[in-house]
């Protein structure tokens, strides 16, 4: 597989299907691994890199789960293709930079990545369209358990998996779910809803993953407590904090409807007729139009255009998606005039 | 200036506290401000743990902590102090004494239950389970929440303070 052919598919994640999608973007489950006797990634040499490398390649060969994957070095790679797999949510933007000795697994499907060498030797992550983390937690560990009987993983039985940061020792779990919460937003209720869940010791996080802002009104919510509790008990946590945001969205979304129908028919269709006819557009200003659009969508005001067609354009027109559809650099400029034309292309011809 | 809170003690600490875009200036005294403090921890997140290691170092005992070094990667305990992570899989056991307070103190747990390497035995397959009395009143707390048991969440939540006050001493 070739970097290219990803941009004529849609990532698992952007399917726009599985349970609750009208609320629910995607689940993730991410399984942070090491390998016993070889330094972190941050504190080992090159030669041990580069060996940690090669034997991370060869037990993915005995793999059959890990069959369908590339292998991506990101020493080699250019900045935009790193931008690319960020952009995709297949890799961190920490594994972006300083790329020495860092691979990167993905499959055809875009629905398992392993990110080698990040903070962690292995980052294993699985995505799933919906509101789906057990179905998600089902593969990955099935994955998990392969790799395990070949690689010597650093466990201890009452630390659990070792971990370079002591925060994700134990099961090295993290779940993540990605909530599209523009009613709770509107109806200004998200800052409660956000502080109950910090409360629970969950964290919140924008788009991209750590350090990143809430924005176009989504939000990932995962675990931070990965050790004294087993995966199971962890997914049943964060699937009860999810079903009872679901409802207060779903809720808040009916009261706007009953309450002030017309303007939110209003902003909803200002949305799509600026995404329509706009000529030069920022990706922040389309994240939040986009953000209506679905919304719309979901409410059954728009009826023309399907999820899938909007989720797709979330991440068509972020920075390193037009340079690779356009296969060329371009400048903020030329991407601004550049996406505003791959929009009302994609609206307006459907 | 008397203190907000008590109005007994004079105001020393001024906090300026922000709620739902309101903001609002705090003038409490010494004790007042310790408590809110208390509470506030409680919201923080785990980077400010970590930053809470910075207080060793200040007693002797401490310096023969910060000089420990892990025999198989070389990392110190000043080096973990700096970076927030460990070198290899062996400093857990070289820093174990350190490790499993602060474990305790990120997750409210030092007991791994969950699965293990495939090739790896089971450690606790002949024992019955061991488990975690904080962790439990958690994974309690959260469903009573759930189930909108706000009697049951509220005595959960003194009985998980009182576990965390006794882990914080021992």
């Amino acid at each position: 597989m070739q970097l290219s052919d990803l941009l004529n598919h849609t990532s698992e994640w952007l399917k726009g299907t599985g349970p609750n999608s009208e609320i629910v973007i995607s689940s993730r489950i991410r399984l942070a691994r090491n390998l016993a006797g070889v330094p972190f990634p941050h504190w080992a040499n090159a030669t041990q890199g580069a060996e940690l490398l090669r034997l991370v390649a060869e037990a993915v060969s005995h793999s059959d789960m890990l069959k369908k994957t590339t292998f991506f070095k990101l020493e080699q790679m250019d900045s935009v293709d790193k931008q690319f797999l960020v952009e995709r949510h297949l890799m961190s933007i920490e594994h972006a930079q300083k790329t020495e000795e860092k691979a990167l697994l993905i499959d055809n499907d875009e629905m398992i990545s392993i990110m080698v060498n990040e903070e962690d030797h292995l980052r294993i992550q699985l995505m799933q369209s919906g509101f789906n983390l057990f179905e998600a937690w089902n593969i990955i560990n099935r994955i998990d358990d392969q790799l395990s009987s070949t690689l010597h993983y650093a466990y201890l039985p009452d630390f659990g998996y070792l971990t370079a940061c002591p925060t994700n020792t134990g099961t090295g779990m993290r779940g993540s779910v990605m909530l599209h919460l523009p009613a709770l937003v509107m109806s200004r209720q998200i800052e409660r809803v956000l502080a109950a869940i910090a409360k629970l010791s969950f964290t919140t996080r924008g788009l991209y993953g750590e350090g990143t802002q809430a924005s176009g009104n989504f939000f990932q919510i995962s675990n931070q407590v990965s050790l004294g509790h087993s995966e199971n008990e962890i997914i049943e946590n964060i699937n009860g904090l999810i079903r009872q945001i679901i409802e207060q969205e779903a809720q808040a979304r009916e009261v706007l409807l009953a309450k002030s129908r017309e303007v939110l028919e209003d902003r909803i269709n200002r949305s799509l007729g600026t995404l329509k006819s706009a000529r030069i557009i920022t990706s922040q200003e389309t994240i939040e139009l986009l953000s209506m659009v679905r919304l719309g969508s979901d409410l059954g005001m728009i009826k023309d255009i399907d999820r899938r067609t909007i989720n797709e354009l979330f991440i068509t027109t972020l920075p390193a998606h037009l340079q690779k559809l356009e296969n060329k650099k371009l400048s903020s400029q030329e991407r601004d005039l550049k996406r505003a034309e791959l929009i009302r292309k994609k609206l307006t011809f459907l | 200036m008397l203190c907000d809170i008590c109005g007994k003690n004079p105001a020393t600490v001024h906090l300026t506290e922000i709620i739902d875009d309101q903001m609002k200036e705090l003038h409490l005294c010494e004790e007042c401000a310790h408590d809110k403090s208390e509470a506030m921890e409680q919201q923080f997140g785990l980077s400010d743990l970590l930053a809470g290691l910075s207080e060793f170092g200040k007693s002797s005992k401490d310096e023969a902590l910060i000089n420990l070094k892990c025999p198989s990667c070389q990392l110190s305990y000043a080096d973990f102090k700096k970076l927030g992570r460990l070198g290899c899989s062996e400093c857990y056991n070289t820093f174990r004494k350190y490790l499993t307070p602060l474990l305790r103190k990120i997750h409210g747990s030092s007991q791994h239950i969950g699965k293990s390497p495939l090739n790896i035995k089971p450690a606790r397959s002949s024992s019955p389970k061991k488990r975690d009395p904080l962790a439990d009143a958690r994974l309690k707390l959260v469903q009573a929440i759930e189930k909108e048991e706000f009697e049951e969440a509220a005595k959960l939540r003194d009985q998980i303070k009182a576990l965390e006050a006794k882990a914080n001493k021992a």
